[in-house]
């Protein structure tokens, strides 16, 4: 029995439920719904929740912990013998989990019978051969001990598996039983039905933090592996990034950092003046219609894949400032360059900028506006004098989180800034960021337990760490001055 | 006793009209809000607005400094004049008369500044101080006269924000004084705050008498009766009574008038 169908049978014990909890609540108060504690309605919910959460979570832990039960049993029977050279223990694991399933697939299809595979030995069957008919390759011959291994697996599995399903519905039948018979006029079912509404939001808010913790600690493991094969002082100090494929590289993070904050501070040099200017006039100057085709014609801008500006920034911007500027001034003949990645991000980020500080110039009370005006403030001295401090914390909260994605911009860096890990101060250098580098080293050709590979991990610590900061920074500056005009 | 009362006649009549409406109207969109409205502001006196809510007073006190101009919808039509100048001309420019005609608001709204800041704005945005001495001079004055300095002259750099609600208001007070205008509009100066600011603040519109001409809407007939001596009765976007304060409260002539301050439409 698998698990999709112990979910239907307890969720329809659970809707029976339902329907059952509704009427016996009416009963129990003489047919008369104006008796009960709770609309008739909640009864129902109750015996819903009863049955079905508390199976329903045995299941999914069973789930979870089934596979490494299972493993723990299997793996005792491989012996070190059964291991290739070259190869490992989970590598043969895995093999047995293959033929274990392909098994399974054999006997859906009919081509052979459940006693066929208890008397199977690769003496008398070609597994490898039988299996490819089902549809399932194989790399090399089955080995004795691994078929036997996995009919193994095979028995576990079915045996645990009938039991999930009979421990499941077991329960899911007593939750029934035990709410249908605490149903009485007076049993506050609303309640309960409220605190399970409050439970489901704290499990989804927890999935969200969950997630970033379990982020952390994949990157953090991976780092702390990277650090034991590469000094950490030379990743924090060395001023020069040489991977090498055959060993020996230099991996200091620093050329990277400093591309990265360069094409980062370039490109909110664009977007922070004219994104706040686009606010401004947004909220104080525009009429209303003006400000209904306007606003989002600018957020169009948030909306294009990062791709696109990167062929922007590839064909059209990196061409230009070399035709024009770079070539001129002798300052370069590279069409990557620092400020071409940097101005095509910062067209990217104004919608960010101008979407953010609207919104909070808008927040700004109309009084005062009005107290300026009834001085006799023309609008771009109220503007400059009273509106923009006002709203100078939510300002400067939008400027830091446009700074934190145009930090871990990847694709519009690639294509407009190039791939050369280069400390330099002049613009129309090509140079590249973190981001760029954790693609690059990720995705090469290297051994992934080598330092080339694993400083992906410490560059993406890093920049977590980085943009993190950011964002409390700018969580904090929002906060701490948020109610200065109330 | 006879000449008493022909002198003090005479000291009404004497005053100068200060601003002079005719025929005003005033449409929100489609709302017609105020309709042929005729009132004769005097100088150094204080004319209060009463009516129930939604009469159209606070539209109208909005006209007189041309605020209603920050409201897309809204559309001010007839003559009003200040000193003989209309108001509402191609060539006057709203900015500069809202330095002449001052406005304290409902609720108190210092800016997220210092208390010196705070009532510097005007002065600083119209070039009225020469210099940082000049400048101190006009921030002292005006809160003198909005009586609230000796409350904060040793914290002129704390924030306007942190004083309570009477002198977050009388600070507004003080800071619309800065700018020298000649009128003082008040817009229900006194709802946002408790019965002992209240005071304060009344006492105080009855100084800033002495120099300017004030106009203040109130929901409140006592406090309009104790600070005013003209009162304008609006009722569903029409004057409906002008005159004399003590004319208006004890022998009103028309019978809204009279429903209105007895308690019994509102």
């Amino acid at each position: 029995m698998n698990a999709g169908l112990v979910l239907l049978v307890v969720v329809a014990l659970a809707a029976i439920g339902f329907v059952i909890g509704r009427s016996r609540a009416i009963s129990t108060a003489g047919g008369d719904a104006r008796g009960l504690h709770s609309l008739p309605g909640y009864y129902g919910q109750t015996v819903f929740l009863f049955t079905a959460v508390p199976a329903l979570l045995v299941m999914i832990g069973w789930l979870l912990f089934q596979p490494l039960y299972i493993d723990g049993q299997i793996s005792d029977m491989i012996s070190d013998t059964d291991i290739a050279e070259g190869s490992s223990r989970s590598l043969v694991m895995s093999d047995v989990r293959r033929v274990a399933s392909g098994l399974n697939t054999a006997l859906e299809k009919g081509i052979v019978s459940e006693t066929q595979i208890a008397s199977m030995t690769t003496d008398n069957t070609d597994v490898r051969a039988m299996l490819g008919s089902a549809g399932i390759a194989l790399a090399s011959a089955v080995e004795q001990n691994i078929l036997t291994v996995a009919k193994e697996y095979r028995q576990i599995k079915g045996t645990l598996g009938l039991l999930m399903a009979g421990v499941v519905i077991l329960i899911a039948a007593a939750g029934f039983l035990v709410s249908v018979k605490r149903i009485h006029p007076d049993y506050r079912a609303r309640n309960v039905s409220e605190r399970a509404i409050k439970a489901l939001l704290i499990v989804a808010s927890l999935v969200a933090i969950l997630t970033t913790v379990g982020i952390i600690f994949s990157l953090v493991f991976e780092t702390v592996r990277f650090f034991g094969l590469y000094p950490a002082k030379d990743f924090f100090f060395s001023l020069t990034w040489n991977p090498q494929f055959s060993g020996g590289s230099d991996l200091g993070i620093f050329p990277l950092l400093w591309g990265t904050l360069y094409v980062s501070f370039v490109a909110l040099l664009f977007a922070v003046p004219i994104g706040l200017m686009v606010a401004i006039y947004l909220s104080e100057y525009a009429s209303n219609r003006v400000r209904s085709i306007v606003k989002p014609m600018v957020e169009v801008l948030a909306g294009i894949p990062t791709i696109v500006y990167g062929l922007f920034a590839l064909i059209t911007v990196g061409p230009l400032l070399r035709d024009y500027f770079a070539q001129p001034l002798g300052l370069g003949t590279s069409s990557s360059s620092v400020l071409t990645a940097g101005l095509v991000m910062g067209i990217m980020l104004i919608p960010f900028v101008s979407s953010l500080s609207d919104d909070v110039i808008n927040a700004v009370p109309q009084s005062m506006r009005d107290g300026s005006y009834g001085l006799g403030a023309t609008q771009s001295e109220t503007v400059k004098q009273v509106i923009l401090p006002a709203a100078l914390p939510g300002v400067v909260g939008a400027i830091l989180l446009a700074a934190s994605r145009a930090i871990g911009e990847t694709m519009i860096v690639v294509m407009g800034a190039g791939a050369a890990a280069k400390l330099s101060l002049n613009p129309f250098e090509a140079m590249t960021t973190i981001t760029v580098k954790i693609v690059s080293q990720l995705t090469g050709d290297t051994e992934f337990e080598s330092p080339e590979t694993l400083v992906a991990f410490a560059l993406g610590l890093s920049l977590f760490v980085i943009t993190l900061g950011l964002n409390v920074l700018a969580l904090y500056i929002v906060r701490k001055y948020r109610e200065q005009y109330e | 006793m006879f000449d008493t009362q022909t002198h003090k006649d005479n000291a009404v009549e004497s005053k100068a009209t200060k601003i002079e409406c005719r025929d005003c109207q005033v449409y929100y969109g489609d709302t017609h809000a105020i309709k042929d409205v005729n009132v004769d502001i005097e100088d150094k006196t204080v004319t209060a607005f009463i009516g129930p809510s939604g009469c159209g007073k606070s539209t109208f006190l909005r006209c007189l400094n041309r605020m209603n101009d920050t409201i897309d919808i809204a559309r001010v039509m007839g003559s009003f004049k200040l000193d003989g100048e209309e108001i509402y001309d191609k060539r006057v420019d709203p900015v500069q008369l809202r330095a002449k005609v001052g406005m304290v608001f409902q609720k108190p709204n210092p800016f997220p500044k210092s208390i010196y800041d705070n009532v510097a704005y005007g002065p600083r945005i119209h070039g009225l101080a020469r210099n940082k001495a000049d400048l101190d001079e006009i921030v002292e004055k005006s809160l003198r006269r909005g009586a609230i300095w000796d409350e904060v002259k040793d914290r002129l750099d704390a924030p306007g924000t942190g004083l309570s609600g009477g002198q977050q208001q009388r600070l507004c007070i003080a800071r619309a004084v800065a700018t020298e205008p000649e009128v003082l509009l008040m817009d229900e100066p006194c709802s946002a705050l408790d019965p002992i600011a209240t005071a304060q603040v009344e006492e105080l519109i009855d100084e800033l008498r002495q120099r300017y001409s004030v106009v203040i809407v109130t929901h409140s007939m006592q406090q309009a009766a104790r600070v005013s001596q003209k009162t304008a009765f609006f009722h569903l976007g029409n004057l409906v009574e002008f005159g004399e304060t003590g004319q208006i409260f004890t022998n009103p002539e028309d019978p809204r008038t009279e429903s209105y301050i007895t308690g019994r439409i509102g």
